[in-house]
């Protein structure tokens, strides 16, 4: 078959190599769509509006309401807010390798939601509630850090995340906020 | 000759640019100091994000658009061998631009407008800062329509002929940036400057998100641009060779402008509102922007390596020693293509659908481009000035050798102070803090890369001042210059023919706007169909 590229390069050696650098684009994005297919691994999209002026006045993000609850298949869900300088609930623990779905909203600007170390990353959008889907595979202490640009305080907005052991469970999870009986 | 007169206009912007880049590297100096809480004194919120906003502006949109404006005409008259279409237009869009930078530059530095470049509504900023990046945007237009008309006349005065590839280069960057442009100008035009008027109480995030992105990633290929012309035009020639190949430098433009704009998800991948497969799509057109990239290392080091060995140079690597060191352009065009492969490896990361959830908005990000942007492009901006400041004044570079000195310096302390910054995002820093209040492991493991980067970026500091030295001498005290022609380099195989789609826009530009409309028709029209929440307005 004729090189089609021969129409516009004279060149066998620069011929080759605009194949290997297609061949090199359609590999990387083959592998990275093959494995979101394969594992389920997406980045985290979430198109769910929500007016961020009057969260206390919904059901979900209403101040009692956060925090983390078990749900029947014994997978967690996780509510939070994030405003001005910090996560709410302050304190998270969820237990080790189980599924953990946060969902998290803006009460004021811009957030960035992130755990180092792990991949529980998202971005705080008033207007939009965000959605991360995740399991933490090591326990320990972790902390939620604000990784945009939020104001003057930016820096001091973060808090705390424990993944304790399974056993321990969803008793002292629940307790971080009290009420979720 | 008549056209030489674009001196002046080439002149009056590139002084602009750097004369904003020598304020912005002084910034970026304390920013390094300031952020790791090493002298108490320093530590100031409100100073350090008035900063890092006006360091960010004066970098990448006051440098940039200047230099690429003033480096534009200056490219068109002496490749083309044509007069300036219209002077009082080249001149007024140079004025708004001016204008444009002056009023933002007010609510800039007195900490009224610390959003960063981004903007990040609903923080708001004094009215004059969203104003001012308006003007200075709808000045640059003035420059892309006098790009597209004098390609045009040239055209038609020269049926059949190839036009000449820096001038072909330079016409696709200013169609490049007028499409896209046109996101943030529908971003500001429609929603911020109304908004910070009072005049529409919200704004929708996600909306003015989406529109950004438009703009934000081709912006850093329009930044690029002038870069890669100078790779394919002007460094074989001072290298003593040919260009490769003219077509491959073409074909690389091409795929630049079609690819560089529909893809910008890849800057939404953590957002909520924009949907899975549409972050997909944009993934793959990721993917294939690099290969114009890819090409165009392979045609620059094909040409250097001509060069090298009609300069005697021997063997598998001989050539590179042969290689004229000591010209600034080749100097410069040897690291900025090693600052590219460096960069190119973490941007991929970036690119990564599923991999950029662990580096996204940590100091990974800012020191990717940081290596890409102030290490590939804007050494390149260096040594295009050192060519073009004794062609434009008539007087010949001050000193060549502290002009190799000061690359040197750009090269290493952009080194120092990168790499460590990556080191930082995957030890997870966020991006964008001004102190480090969090828990001691963490600012434990920054604290060595942390000081690595003062060290570069007082480097990059000292680099910075040398640049601006060297061209203030040479056009104030400078020797007459002995050659004034801007020398393009010519192309190894000659062309019998060349395919009218590599020699015409018209066909590419259709292209661009189908693929726009499908990479953005439905995630910028769900704003409209669904039930969406605007933002109040929030301070700093």
């Amino acid at each position: 078959m004729r090189d089609p590229f021969r129409a516009i390069c004279d060149d066998d050696l620069e011929r080759r190599w605009i194949w290997i650098s297609l061949i090199m684009a359609f590999v990387m994005g083959g592998l990275l769509g093959l494995y979101a297919v394969a594992s389920n691994i997406h980045p985290p999209s979430n198109v769910e509006t929500i007016d961020s002026t009057r969260l206390h006045l919904t059901e979900e993000f209403a101040e009692d309401n956060l925090g983390v609850k078990e749900n029947t298949d014994g997978s967690m869900t996780v509510t939070m807010v994030a405003a001005r300088y910090g996560f709410y609930p302050p304190v998270i623990e969820v237990p080790v390798n189980t599924p953990v779905k946060f969902r998290v909203a803006s009460a004021d600007v811009l957030h960035g939601f992130h755990v180092p170390f792990t991949n529980a990353a998202t971005m705080v959008v008033p207007g939009y509630i965000s959605e991360v889907n995740t399991a933490f595979p090591r326990e320990g202490e972790y902390s939620f850090l604000c990784n945009e640009y939020c104001g003057l305080g930016h820096d001091s907005m973060w808090s705390r995340l424990v993944v304790v052991p399974k056993s321990a469970g969803t008793t002292a999870a629940n307790s971080a906020r009290g009420n979720n009986s | 000759m008549s056209y030489a007169r674009a001196a002046s206009l080439g002149l009056a912007n590139m002084w602009v640019a750097f004369a904003a880049f020598a304020v912005a590297a002084l910034l970026g100096l304390y920013q390094v100091v300031e952020r790791i809480d090493l002298i108490p004194e320093l530590k100031s919120p409100e100073l350090y994000f008035g900063s890092v906003s006006t360091h960010g502006v004066l970098m990448g949109f006051v440098l940039t658009t200047f230099f690429i404006v003033g480096y534009g005409y200056y490219t068109a008259t002496t490749s083309l061998k044509q007069e300036i279409w219209n002077r009082p237009v080249a001149w007024f869009g140079f004025w708004l631009s001016l204008v444009g930078v002056l009023l933002a530059a007010v609510p800039l530095l007195t900490g009224n407008a610390s959003v960063l470049y981004t903007f990040y509504p609903p923080l708001m900023a004094h009215p004059a800062f969203y104003i001012g990046a308006a003007l200075l945007v709808v000045g640059s237009w003035f420059w892309c329509l006098e790009m597209v008309m004098m390609y045009t006349i040239w055209k038609k005065a020269h049926r059949g002929e190839a036009v000449p590839l820096a001038m072909f280069g330079t016409t696709a960057n200013a169609i490049l940036w007028f499409c896209t442009s046109l996101g943030v100008a529908l971003e500001v035009v429609f929603q911020l400057i109304p908004w910070s008027l009072g005049i529409i109480d919200t704004v929708d995030v996600g909306l003015a998100r989406t529109l950004f992105s438009w703009t934000l990633h081709a912006i850093v290929y329009f930044w690029l641009f002038p870069a890669y012309i100078a790779l394919y035009t002007l460094v074989p020639k001072a290298a003593g060779g040919r260009v490769f190949s003219d077509q491959m430098g073409r074909f690389a433009f091409i795929m630049l402008l079609v690819f560089a704009i529909p893809i910008a998800f890849h800057h939404l991948y953590m957002d909520p509102f924009q949907a899975a497969g549409w972050k997909f799509l944009h993934m793959t057109g990721t993917f294939m922007v690099a290969v114009p990239t890819l090409i165009t290392g392979f045609t620059v080091i094909a040409s250097l390596e001509v060069a090298g060995r009609l300069r005697g140079g021997k063997g598998l690597f001989g050539w590179i020693g042969a290689l004229p060191w000591n010209n600034p352009l080749v100097l410069a065009a040897i690291l900025s293509m090693l600052m590219l492969t460096f960069g190119g490896f973490g941007g991929m990361i970036n690119a990564s659908y599923s991999m950029n959830t662990m580096v996204h908005n940590t100091q990974w990000v800012t020191g990717h481009f940081h290596l890409i942007f102030a290490g590939t492009s804007v050494i390149m901006y260096f040594a295009i000035a050192y060519y073009l400041w004794p062609k434009m004044t008539g007087k010949a570079l001050y000193s060549t050798r502290l002009a190799n000195a000061q690359l040197w310096l750009w090269f290493v302390g952009m080194l120092i102070l990168t790499l460590p910054w990556h080191q930082l995002g995957v030890a997870g820093q966020p991006r964008r803090i001004s102190s480090t209040p969090y828990d001691e492991s963490f600012v434990q493991s920054w604290l060595t890369s942390e000081m690595l980067m003062i060290v570069g970026g007082a480097i990059l500091f000292t680099s910075a001042l040398i640049m601006v030295y060297v061209l203030l001498k040479t056009h104030g005290v400078g020797q007459p210059a002995d050659n004034l022609e801007v020398e393009y380099a010519e192309s190894l195989h000659a062309t019998a023919r060349m395919p009218r789609l590599l020699n015409s826009f018209g066909f590419w530009v259709m292209l661009v706007v189908v693929y726009m409309l499908a990479s953005y028709g439905y995630p910028i029209a769900q704003f409209f169909i669904l039930e969406t929440y605007g933002a109040l307005p929030w301070s700093i």
